[in-house]
C-alpha cells in the first residue's frame, strides 16, 4: 500500500478544485473585466499558475517523507 | 481560385518532418515489449512531459475548444478548469501508479486491475471497454485530420486520401519506434502548436479589433449573453459545470493511454514534478478560446463550430500561414492517434487475446501480435473515419464519462486495503450501465448536472456499500508492502 500524501498537501490540492470548480456562481461573470479579458476567463487563467503553486507546494510539504 | 500549392507543400513538409522525427526515434533500440510500450521505463522530466502533452492536446484541444467558445460561449471555460484540474490529480494518483507499475512490471491499466484484484473477470471487463471507448477517439483524431486537411488545402486534398495517408504514417512510426517515438514527435508538434496558438490567438483579435480587450469589449456589447454561463446553450450552467468539472478531472488520468504514459516515468518524482509543470502549457489554449471568440464576431453563422477556427485564418492570413497552422493541426491529430493506437493495440494483444485465447503466449508473440495490432486497428478506424456518422461524436462523450467509471477501482485501489473485486465490478458494472442508459436515451444532462458524473456517483456507492457489506475475514490480500504506519 502506497504511502498517502500528507493532509496539508491533500489540502493544497483542494485549493484549485474550490477555486476552479465550487465556486463557479461567484465568479461567473463579465465584470469587472481585467486585462481585457471578462472576469470569469480572467479567474480561470488566474488560477492555472496558482494551481502550478499550490502542486509545489504540496511537492515540498512532502519531500521530506521521501 | 488561389494558390493552394503552397499551403499543400508546407503541410505536407510538417507531416514528413514529423514521421521522419518518428521513425529515427526508435530506429537504435530493440524494441521488446517494455521498451516499445513504455519505453523501458526510462523517461526523465523531459520526455514525460512531451508525451503526455502530446497526448492532451489533441485535435479537440486545437477544433473543438476554439469550437465551444465559438458556438457555446461560456461553457467552454470547463476545459481551462478540467485539464488543470486533471493534472492536480494526477500529482496525487500517479505516483502510487507508477510505483505499483515498477513492482509488478505493469505495462497497462488492464494490468493494474488483474494485479491489484487477481481478478481476471475484472481485468477483461476493463479491457474491452476500453478498446471499445479508445477507437471513437482515435476516430475523431483521424476525422479531424482530414477536416484540417481539405480546408487549408482550399478543398484541393480531398479528406479520404489525406486521412490514409496520415494513418499509413502513424501506423509506421508507432510499428517502428513505439511509445519513445510518439514522444519524440511530439517535440515538433508542441512547438507548432503553441507557436500556432500564440500568433493565432493574439493575431486575429488584433487584425479585426485592435487587440484581445477591444475583441471581448465588442462581444460583452453585441452578445453579453455568450459570456456567461449556459451561454448559447440550454442547459449547461452551473451545476452542469460543476459536475462535469469533477467528472472529466478525475477522468483525466483514467484514459488507458494516460494512464499508462505513467509508466514510461524513470521515478515517482518525474511525475510529481511534471504535474507542477503541466498546468502552464493550458496557457496555451486560453488563446485558441480567443480565436473561438474572434470566429463568432468575424465569421457567425458557421453551421459546424470545429471549423470556426481554420476558417478564420483562412481569412485573415497569407497562404503560407494557413499551411503552418495546417501542418500544426495535422500533427495535434497525429500524435494523439499514434499513442492510441499504440495503446489500443497492446490491450487487445495483452489483456484481451492472450487471456480469452492464447494463456501460453511469450512476451515477443504479445509484441508481434500489438504490432500487428497497429496495422488492423489503422484500417478499421479510416474505416469508420471515411464512413463517419456523427453518433461517433456521442460515443467519444460516452467514452470520456466511461472510463472515468474505473476511477473509483483504482483509487481504492491504491489507498484502501478493504476493497475488494467483487464491489469494484459491480460499482463499475453499474456505473457502465446507468451511464449507457441514460446517454443512449438523451438524457444527459441529467436533472441538470452531467450524466457521466451521476453515473460515477451510483458507481461509488454501490462500490462502498458492498465494501462495509464483507466480512473482515475476507480481506483481500494485497500484493504490496505492508501498510506504513500514519505519521
Amino acid at each position: 500500500m502506497p504511502e498517502k500524501p500528507s493532509v496539508r498537501a491533500v489540502l493544497l490540492g483542494a485549493l484549485p478544485f474550490l477555486a476552479m470548480c465550487f465556486s463557479v456562481p461567484l465568479w461567473d461573470r463579465i465584470d469587472p473585466i481585467v486585462l481585457g479579458m471578462p472576469f470569469n476567463f480572467f479567474w480561470l487563467v488566474l488560477w492555472i499558475p496558482l494551481s502550478s503553486l499550490c502542486l509545489w507546494m504540496a511537492y515540498r510539504v512532502d519531500r521530506h517523507r521521501r | 481560385m488561389r494558390s493552394s500549392l503552397l499551403p499543400i507543400g508546407i503541410i505536407s513538409a510538417i507531416v514528413l518532418l514529423g514521421s521522419g522525427i518518428g521513425l529515427l526515434a526508435g530506429s537504435r533500440r530493440k524494441m521488446d515489449l517494455e521498451q516499445w510500450t513504455v519505453g523501458g521505463r526510462g523517461f526523465g522530466l523531459i520526455l514525460v512531459w512531451l508525451l503526455m502533452a502530446g497526448e492532451v492536446y489533441t485535435t479537440f484541444s486545437f477544433l473543438g475548444a476554439s469550437g465551444w467558445a465559438y458556438s457555446r460561449g461560456a461553457p467552454a471555460l470547463y476545459i481551462l478548469a478540467y485539464i488543470t484540474l486533471g493534472y492536480v490529480v494526477s500529482f496525487f494518483i500517479l505516483p502510487p501508479i507508477w510505483e505499483m507499475g515498477r513492482k509488478f512490471s505493469l505495462q497497462t491499466q488492464s494490468d493494474f486491475f488483474e494485479t491489484r484484484y487477481q481478478s481476471k473477470a475484472l481485468a477483461a471487463l476493463v479491457s474491452l471497454s476500453s478498446v471499445a471507448f479508445l477507437i471513437p477517439y482515435l476516430e475523431i483524431q483521424i476525422a479531424g485530420l482530414g477536416i484540417i486537411a481539405q480546408i487549408s488545402s482550399f478543398d484541393r486534398i480531398g479528406r479520404a486520401p489525406a486521412m490514409i495517408i496520415a494513418v499509413a504514417l502513424v501506423a509506421a512510426f508507432v510499428f517502428a519506434g513505439g511509445i519513445r517515438a510518439v514522444a519524440w514527435v511530439s517535440i515538433l508538434k508542441d512547438a507548432l502548436m503553441i507557436f500556432a496558438a500564440l500568433a493565432v490567438g493574439i493575431g486575429v483579435p488584433y487584425i479585426y479589433f485592435g487587440g484581445i480587450g477591444p475583441m471581448f469589449s465588442a462581444l460583452a456589447h453585441t452578445r453579453p449573453a455568450h459570456l456567461v454561463m449556459p451561454g448559447a446553450t440550454a442547459n449547461m450552467g452551473h451545476a452542469w459545470y460543476i459536475s462535469t468539472v469533477l467528472l472529466t478531472s478525475l477522468g483525466f488520468y483514467m484514459w488507458p493511454h494516460t494512464f499508462a504514459a505513467a509508466f514510461t516515468a524513470r521515478s515517482a518524482a518525474v511525475l510529481r514534478r511534471n504535474a507542477i509543470v503541466m498546468p502552464l502549457y493550458t496557457l496555451s489554449l486560453v488563446f485558441i478560446f480567443f480565436t473561438g471568440f474572434t470566429a463568432l464576431l468575424v465569421v457567425p453563422g458557421l453551421a459546424n463550430g470545429d471549423l470556426a477556427l481554420f476558417t478564420l485564418v483562412r481569412k485573415a492570413f497569407p497562404n503560407w500561414f494557413l499551411g503552418l497552422i495546417g501542418g500544426a493541426g495535422a500533427l495535434t491529430a497525429m500524435v494523439p492517434a499514434a499513442i492510441l493506437l499504440l495503446t489500443a493495440a497492446t490491450l487487445f494483444a495483452k489483456n484481451v487475446y492472450r487471456p480469452l485465447f492464447a494463456p501460453a503466449m511469450s512476451e515477443s508473440q504479445i509484441a508481434r501480435l500489438a504490432r500487428a495490432m497497429v496495422i488492423v486497428l489503422g484500417l478499421l478506424t479510416l474505416y469508420f473515419a471515411i464512413y463517419s456518422s456523427t453518433t461517433l461524436v456521442s460515443l467519444l462523450l460516452l467514452g470520456y464519462a466511461g472510463v472515468t467509471q474505473f476511477f473509483p477501482g483504482i483509487v481504492l485501489g491504491l489507498y484502501s486495503n478493504r476493497v475488494t473485486k467483487s464491489a469494484v465490478f459491480a460499482g463499475l458494472l453499474t456505473g457502465l450501465l446507468t451511464l449507457c442508459f441514460l446517454m443512449f436515451s438523451n438524457h444527459d444532462p441529467f436533472l441538470g448536472i452531467n450524466a457521466g458524473f451521476f453515473a460515477l456517483c451510483l458507481n461509488f456507492t454501490v462500490t462502498f456499500v458492498l465494501i462495509r457489506g464483507q466480512k473482515k475475514n475476507r480481506l483481500l490480500s494485497i500484493p504490496t508492502t505492508p501498510r506504513s504506519t500514519p505519521k
